[in-house]
């Protein structure tokens, strides 16, 4: 590709490859760049200079910095799926393919409707949310707000599922370096050189930082051999990694005292592992993000160079100075051909040096300060360029791009030249976000007329520009001098012998926030469009603080959080209410402090992956039998097993309960949290986290047990089974199993320790399959044969057993959950799979049919047995029928506050079933129960539904419900409310929440 | 945060369960003044800003329940031992 296609691009030197030229688009338009540019660098090359247009008014604007700082140059970057609003141009490498759009523009970036409301600009106004919309008061849902977000918003989400994969991953070292600058480059090399494990984060593709941007030696050779140097020495340690493309957000609590080494830490980073591809590649993620625990990290973030506040200052080609030589020496772009430098610092100079080098024409220089050093002025002389010492730039014309500027000298002459790029140099603001992370406000250096870290979390280090050393020599010291004291202070020593020698410079800076003589709008925050006179009002309205500029205007709260620009503002309110800047303070800071996608923290863990899919192991038997599976807790669960020919799930559950009522039916119950529990005091134990009695439960035999919490309230039910002599195995809910394992092993650590028992959870090394119905013991006899007799005498209900079958370990327990005479099988879960196949083959002739979570659900309520819908954690062993089993002969966990009034109120809601007068009303669980003829307030709620189904066997609906007073409603006629879903309301009768075998004759038989 | 789980090692926060205020003794049960003293035991609890006893479980890891001396205000661990009356001296 031509030259000529790129006007911009200075013909030689930059660290870009030229023999890669890459073709991209920018808002349609074809455009080519060279590998190693940023988008930024590629559309100024092509001389495109406005890139997006501003948040409220609309107005042009271009690129203004040349890093992550950028508040301008946000694009829609990618297309499709993979589009990426406010993606900032400055910081996007350059590959072959993208596109990109400007953002906030309709219909085109150079015709702007929008831009009209630069006319209407007294309307927005800091707090115009709050002033201009008020009224009429129903208008802002239905207009205001609408139309204000469509006016106002940044880039489009794609609004489809992003087709890329994200990771995790922690990162463990001695020392973090972060950021790669002449600071972290030194500090990395002294530790690592001392032998600690190193990580080394930064955000640029390229090690060097600033040293990549400025034409500086080190050692009297060119600054970028020396970091080329120094990054292959890193690379040939094997505990050092380098993480190119990887921004350090946040710092997070760390360990300290006694049992770790103090300062350890952990970090948060993303690593844009992808970012700069078209696509990522197979397998791998577009990001990743670190949790980084390092023992000692070095803050070498460098600093954030401001400008300054003048009438215009947001012109397209008006740049911060160090981003005009990041262009000019790094990419080879002249950001304009006819320039101005307009500056309150010694090193703003610098780029009206490079400019001249480069070939463009210097127009002016115009430093605010009356003496600028002696030296810089000698050197400028080189350059032909016209000096306007004292003097300030009150206006920067051109709407769609910089055409000039005024000038107003010492003598309050304005002057107008004809310019198109503009350098500003307002000073240095270091980065130091993370340094506050934890809470520590910085301190004012009236230094460098910034603020600067202060008090430092344990174990972190600054050094360099971060720190607020703003020259290449004090920040090789620093840095190699914060490393080597990082490493030794985890006792690392050896090698020493950092000692690198870089040119004096000058380094001066004086304050210059807010030309006072501006004309037009003197922007202090470019993305949200807050002015001067914003700052003003606030003032004027009493939003002093720095907390309440910042909400009642705006400032700093977009993307780029006003790194560029903030602290203008607050010199300006320092200005007008008379108090200094230090005095007036910078606002927290919180982590992330540079954006991170939502992607990025959700990692892999999305759609399917939320959490880890467990399968029992009768799953693949259960797929075969055409079983519709269902999340229940942490585990996939056969719903139902549909059969050809059924109309809807209710024919298959119809079909599927009848069976087990009148024949037999096999249920996979593996789910259920089961805790092994072993030691001589464990029937003691028991006794004791139960409410009722376990100690009298003789070898051989199970009880349903019920648990409640300490405060009174129940929280699960299950059965344990008395194995052998000091061993039991408990049951408890599939949803509870965790939370009842972490009560027990309390009870058992801190309120028991002395008790001999021991707890494990088994739920995962046994598979359980319920065996139900008339012909279960038929069923049972097929299949053990000898290896256990099931009559009724040998094994009655409530009876267990431990035995092996085929050679295998099992054991049966004689218990219920669907009323009908059942039991339950046990093999350990490799046995799993083929213990089903044979119990399921044992019944083929008894027509044996699997049935799943749904009939399940059925027979309960039809027995009134509980479960999480029942015990909610809002319902007593009395409310749900069970206060007989609060044992008055022992002290449990619970007992004591059981007894509270409020526990004991006979008003509580308590379990009863209803049934509706019209047998097929449907009735739906979290439905509300409501006296007849009351009308459907609060104070008229009588309790609501826990539980609802359609009973095939009573072929009604039958509910279970929690209602107040129920016990003493028996036979009343009461109403179910349930106006969202239903809209009617339902007529039924309270009954006695058993509505199928009330004897339980079938359970004995 | 990350917590020094004496039998594992230091692990990240998020292998573990809280509970709160190790403060909690069971009150005897027996006691005229038992009801009292329970909810005493099981509503009031201190909520410091600043150094707090508290429990945690390392629930994906050894199942020990943890006394952890924890600064609310930034998550520093200050000290930390086996929970329960009869700690393990030497973990302490």
């Amino acid at each position: 590709m031509s030259e000529a296609a790129q006007p911009k691009r200075i013909s030689r030197g930059g660290m870009i490859d030229r023999a890669r030229a890459l073709s991209f688009r920018f808002d349609d338009r074809d455009y080519t760049g060279y590998a190693g540019d940023t988008l930024a660098s590629a559309l100024l090359a092509n001389g495109i200079r406005r890139v997006g247009r501003s948040f409220k008014y609309h107005r042009s604007r271009g690129v203004l910095t040349a890093g992550p700082e950028e508040p301008n140059a946000l694009v829609e970057l990618r297309t499709g799926d993979r589009r990426e609003p406010n993606t900032r141009a400055t910081v996007t490498e350059l590959f072959a393919g993208l596109e990109a759009r400007s953002q906030n523009r309709w219909p085109s970036l150079a015709l702007d409707l929008g831009a009209v409301s630069s006319c209407f600009s007294p309307l927005f106004v800091a707090g115009f949310y709050y002033k201009t919309f008020m009224w009429p008061k129903s208008f802002w849902e239905k207009l205001y707000e609408p139309a204000i977000r469509r006016a106002a918003g940044l880039g489009r989400a794609s609004g489809q599922p992003d087709p890329d994969g994200y990771e995790k991953s922690f990162g463990f070292c001695d020392v973090l370096v972060i950021g790669a600058g002449p600071a972290g480059l030194a500090a990395a090399l002294a530790a690592a050189r001392r032998g600690a494990r190193v990580v080394l984060c930064e955000e640029d593709f390229l090690l060097g930082g600033r040293l990549n941007a400025e034409r500086c030696s080190i050692d009297g050779s060119d600054a970028v051999d020396w970091v080329r140097r120094v990054e292959a020495e890193l690379a040939s340690f094997a505990d050092v990694r380098i993480l190119r493309r990887t921004s350090v957000f946040g710092l997070y609590d760390g360990t300290a005292g006694s049992h770790s080494a103090s300062g350890t830490r952990t970090f948060g980073a993303v690593e844009r592992v992808s970012d700069h591809l078209q696509q990522p590649p197979q397998f791998q993620p577009r990001q990743r993000l670190w949790k980084i625990v390092a023992r000692r990290a070095v803050l070498a973030a460098g600093a954030v160079e401001r400008t300054i506040a003048f009438g215009g200052n947001d012109r397209p080609g008006i740049m911060l100075a160090s981003a005009v030589r990041s262009y000019v020496n790094r990419f080879a772009v002249l950001p304009g051909r006819r320039v101005a430098v307009f500056t309150s610092t010694d090193d703003g100079w610098k780029a009206a040096f490079d400019l001249s080098e480069a070939g463009a024409s210097v127009e002016a220089l115009i430093d605010a300060r009356g003496e600028p050093p002696a030296s810089l002025i000698e050197q400028l002389r080189a350059t032909g360029a016209r000096l306007y010492a004292g003097s300030r730039v009150v206006e920067g014309h051109g709407s769609a791009g910089l055409s000039g500027v005024t000038i107003m000298d010492s003598q309050a002459r304005r002057t107008r030249l004809r310019v198109d790029a503009l350098a500003v140099s307002g000073g240095w603001n270091p980065n130091l976000a993370l340094a506050t992370h934890t809470g520590s406000k910085p301190r004012w250096s009236e230094r460098i007329h910034a603020f600067v870290p202060d008090v430092l979390p344990g174990g972190l280090a600054v050094a360099g520009a971060a720190r607020g050393a703003l020259t290449l020599r004090e920040a090789l010291s620093e840095g190699a001098e914060a490393g080597a004291a990082a490493a030794e202070q985890l006792g690392f020593s050896g090698a020493a012998g950092e000692q690198w020698r870089a040119d004096e410079e000058a380094s001066e800076v004086a304050p210059l926030w807010f030309v006072g003589e501006s004309r037009g709008k003197a922007f202090v925050d470019f993305q949200h469009d807050v002015t001067h006179e914003d700052v003003a009002l606030a003032a004027r309205e009493g939003f002093r603080s720095v907390e309440h500029l910042k909400r009642y205007t705006t400032l700093g709260m977009a993307t780029d959080q006003g790194r560029t620009s903030a602290l203008n503002a607050h010199a300006i309110m320092s200005a007008l209410t008379g108090r200094s800047i230090a005095e007036l303070g910078t606002p927290g800071a919180r982590p992330p402090c540079t954006p991170v996608a939502i992607g990025a923290f959700a990692g892999p863990h999305r759609g399917r992956h939320f959490r880890p899919t467990r399968r029992t192991a009768g799953h693949g038997w259960a797929q075969e039998q055409g079983a519709t599976f269902i999340e229940a807790g942490d585990w996939l669960r056969a719903q139902w097993f549909a059969q050809p020919g059924e109309s809807d799930w209710q024919a298959t559950v119809d079909r599927e309960v009848k069976a087990v009522r009148t024949r037999v039916g096999l249920c996979d119950v593996s789910t259920l949290g089961k805790v092994d529990i072993q030691g001589r005091d464990a029937a003691k134990f028991l006794d004791r986290v139960y409410s009722n009695v376990f100690s009298t439960l003789p070898v051989g035999k199970v009880r349903y047990g019920l648990m409640l919490r300490e405060d009174g309230f129940v929280l699960d039910d299950g059965t344990s089974a008395h194995l052998s002599p000091d061993h039991y195995v408990m049951s408890t809910t599939t949803a509870n199993a965790q939370r009842v394992l972490q009560h027990l092993e309390h009870a058992r650590q801190l309120l028991w320790p002395d008790l001999d028992v021991r707890l494990a959870s088994v739920t995962e090394q046994w598979a359980q399959y319920a065996i139900a119905g008339p012909e279960s013991r038929r069923l049972l006899e097929q299949a053990l044969g000898d290896a256990l007799s099931v009559s009724n005498q040998a094994f009655p209900y409530l009876a267990c057993a431990e035995f092996r079958w085929q050679g295998v370990p099992a054991r049966l327990f004689r218990i219920s959950f669907s009323g009908e005479l059942a039991y339950e099988l046990a093999v350990p879960a490799q046995y799993g799979d083929a213990a089903v196949r044979a119990i399921a083959a044992a019944g083929a002739s008894l027509g044996v049919v699997p049935y799943g979570l749904e009939s399940l659900n059925v027979m309960r309520i039809e027995k009134g047995h509980l479960t999480g819908n029942e015990l909610n954690g809002t319902t007593t062993a009395a409310d749900l029928g069970m206060g007989r089993l609060m044992s008055t002969r022992k002290d449990f966990i619970g007992r004591v506050l059981a007894q509270r009034p409020g526990l004991t109120d006979p008003r509580r809601p308590a379990l009863v079933g209803v049934r509706p007068i019209d047998p097929y009303s449907p009735v739906r669980s979290g439905a509300h129960f409501l006296s007849m003829g009351e009308p459907p307030t609060l104070e008229n709620d009588q309790g609501y539904v826990t539980s609802a189904a359609f009973s095939p066997m009573l072929n009604s609906w039958i509910a279970l419900g929690l209602l107040s007073r129920g016990r003493e409603r028996l036979g009343e006629r009461i109403r179910i409310h349930d106006p969202v879903r239903s809209g009617t309301d339902v007529e039924v009768e309270v009954v006695a929440p058993v509505f199928f075998d009330p004897a339980g004759e079938r359970l004995v038989t | 945060m990350r917590i020094p789980c004496p039998y594992c090692g230091e692990r990240d926060v998020s292998e573990f369960a809280y509970l709160g205020d190790a403060g909690y003794v069971r009150p005897d049960p027996d006691t005229a003044d038992a009801p009292r003293r329970y909810v005493e035991a099981v509503y009031l609890r201190d909520n410091p800003a600043g150094p707090h006893e508290e429990l945690w479980f390392h629930s994906q890891g050894c199942r020990q329940w943890l006394q952890v001396r924890r600064d609310t205000r930034t998550h520093e661990i200050l000290g930390l031992r086996v929970a329960g009356p009869t700690a393990d001296p030497e973990a302490g």
